[in-house]
């Protein structure tokens, strides 16, 4: 029963670009990449409770990644897009077995400035080895393409999640989150633990990254690798919540919808709102809309 | 020598950002991620009355570290206690500081880019000096020297006066500090309202030699979170030999290699700084 109500859903949202128009199809592929991109990133700060702000660096070196190979070293779009997640992947291996064995303060610290730094570190080696040149992104997909290529995505890191659940690795991590203290004195390998999951957000954030980068047509390290996406994200799933599977799609579908609002009614003070959100879900709704439904829930069965 | 002489003035500004950090962060137990906007609306501030007004920046302190400290103030108990409050432990206040002081950064750079959405550029003792046969700017010279009076005021507060050592002792341990009599709420407050002036301050002293935009703040936050970790949580001493460390390697980068990788040569430090001595500079390991 389940299975066929999440198939249908499935179902449901595949046939989006056939019955949508243009502008309904870039919000929906918009939503379908921040609904990939919050879930996973759920997947490893529901549980640990550490606030990873690296989505932004993963994505870019997707897109980054898929602009050079394609425009400098004429690999097709499907080598890029392959190459560039495991790429990543080692970059979250890197930063994991450096932070995450020391307190989670230093990690979210570490992936604050992560973004900026590989951006500068980018057009450095861009400028000086590589010549700055523009990097084209041109392939024959279309933007239903692009939105088909997203859901695929997210419906692994779902399947991912649903599997994580039910494993002795998500357990480990719940542990981790609860009590790390605890969770090291039953043996678990606390920051092994922690390391595989943070490469695995690594992982689909540039996996997104790269299959977004035929919609910019024109890729630079600046509009690639922009921190304000990392803190998308984080809104986004925690206005969800973190705590269910499910919880970050609750969250980007409303959040999408008004952040399209809010860039066309008040292009300059984006940011302004974006702060405003942080500290509306801080303040009023510190476990999201799921966290909401279920306190709701628990009053009416009363 | 160029480099180490500009690299140690450029340090001692990153220390007065860090020792507001410190406070903020050893004391207060706030990991504020608004400290750089904090820094930045010093140095909008500095910026405006001296173009709108011709007041000298050294003259603005007086202005800003006063509003500064009741705004920090403000900021503490009404938005960051009940939060501290409402903490089971030390790492959900974490989670949810970090949130909160986000939430706080993102809204001061969109209330300062509605302010003035430019660079804030504007010249105020560009003039050379020679100093040990080699010229520096005066501009320079001067946030420095402010820099040195604001730390060594803060050195002698923290470790000499009565009030002072109220403010080391919830530092160590807000638990064995209220059981001997401290009011800690009201001690934190004070740590993260002082925090925040010596931030401001130094940002108004920064922008007399580095041109400052709205947006930059988080920049300064990430040198100032670099230098607290390398020089260790609630040390003073650490902060500022690491914040002339971050200087002069800085410097030493910008030079030699590229200006672009400053940010770069911070997170190398960093690196080094995680994988060697994560305890800090003067740290001991810690069971």
């Amino acid at each position: 029963m389940q299975n066929l109500a999440l198939g249908g859903l499935l179902l449901a949202a595949a046939v989006v670009p056939l019955v949508s128009d243009g502008y309904w199809l870039s919000i929906a592929t918009t939503a379908m990449m921040y609904i990939a991109l919050s879930t996973s990133w759920a997947l490893f700060s529901g549980p640990t409770h550490l606030i990873a702000l690296s989505t932004g660096a993963f994505f870019g070196i997707g897109g980054y990644m898929v602009g050079t190979g394609m425009s400098d070293y004429e690999q097709s779009f499907w080598t890029m897009a392959l190459i560039a997640p495991l790429v990543a992947t080692a970059l979250a291996l890197l930063v994991g077995l450096a932070t995450l064995r020391l307190s989670g303060v230093y990690f979210v610290i570490f992936t604050l400035g992560l973004a900026e730094m590989v951006r500068n570190l980018v057009s450095w080696v861009q400028n000086n080895f590589l010549g700055s040149r523009g990097l084209y992104v041109l392939t024959d997909f279309t933007e239903a393409h692009i939105y088909w290529m997203l859901l695929a995505v997210a419906a692994v890191v779902f399947l991912a999640g649903s599997w994580l659940n039910r494993s002795r690795l998500g357990f480990a991590l719940r542990i981790i989150g609860n009590d790390e203290e605890v969770a090291r004195h039953v043996g678990i390998n606390t920051a092994w633990s922690k390391v595989i999951l943070f490469m695995t957000t690594g992982f689909f954030a540039a996996l997104v990254g790269a299959i977004v980068a035929p919609r910019y047509s024109y890729i630079e390290p600046n509009v690639v690798f922009s921190p304000e996406l990392s803190f998308m994200v984080v809104i986004m799933a925690l206005l969800g919540g973190v705590h269910r599977l499910w919880g970050p799609l609750v969250g980007v579908i409303p959040f999408t919808l008004a952040w399209e609002a809010i860039t066309v009614s008040f292009p300059n003070s984006t940011t302004l709102f974006l702060g405003l959100s942080f500290l509306l879900i801080v303040y009023l709704i510190p476990h999201g809309f799921t966290g909401l439904f279920e306190t709701m829930l628990g009053r009416m069965r009363k | 020598m160029d480099i180490l002489l500009s690299g140690l003035l450029l340090g001692g500004t990153y220390a007065l950002m860090a020792m507001g950090l410190n406070l903020q962060y050893g004391v207060a137990r706030i990991m504020n991620l608004a400290n750089g906007e904090m820094l930045v609306l010093g140095g909008l501030a500095a910026f405006w009355l001296f173009s709108a007004a011709a007041i000298s920046p050294l003259l603005t302190n007086v202005i800003v570290a006063p509003l500064a400290f009741v705004g920090n103030w403000l900021v503490y108990r009404f938005l960051l206690l009940p939060l501290v409050r409402r903490a089971k432990t030390q790492g959900q206040l974490e989670v949810d500081s970090i949130l909160a002081t986000f939430g706080m950064s993102f809204v001061l750079v969109g209330v300062m880019v509605s302010i003035h959405g430019e660079y804030f550029t504007y010249s105020f003792l560009a003039d050379p000096f020679t100093l040990l046969g080699k010229t520096v700017a005066l501009n320079r010279l001067v946030a420095f020297v402010g820099a040195c009076a604001i730390g060594g005021a803060l050195y002698y507060w923290l470790n000499r006066t009565y009030s002072g050592t109220a403010v080391r002792a919830v530092s160590v341990s807000t638990e064995a500090a209220g059981l001997v009599g401290i009011n800690v709420d009201r001690v934190s407050a004070l740590a993260f309202a002082i925090g925040g002036a010596v931030t401001a301050v130094g940002g108004s002293l920064i922008s007399t030699f580095i041109t400052l935009d709205a947006s930059i703040g988080v920049i300064f936050t990430m040198k100032a979170l670099i230098i607290l970790i390398m020089g260790g949580v609630g040390d003073i001493r650490g902060a500022i030999i690491a914040a002339l460390i971050l200087g002069l390697v800085e410097t030493a980068v910008a030079t030699v290699i590229d200006p672009g990788l400053t940010l770069v040569a911070a997170y190398a430090i960093f690196l080094c700084v995680l994988l060697f001595r994560p305890q800090g500079l003067f740290g001991r390991k810690t069971t």
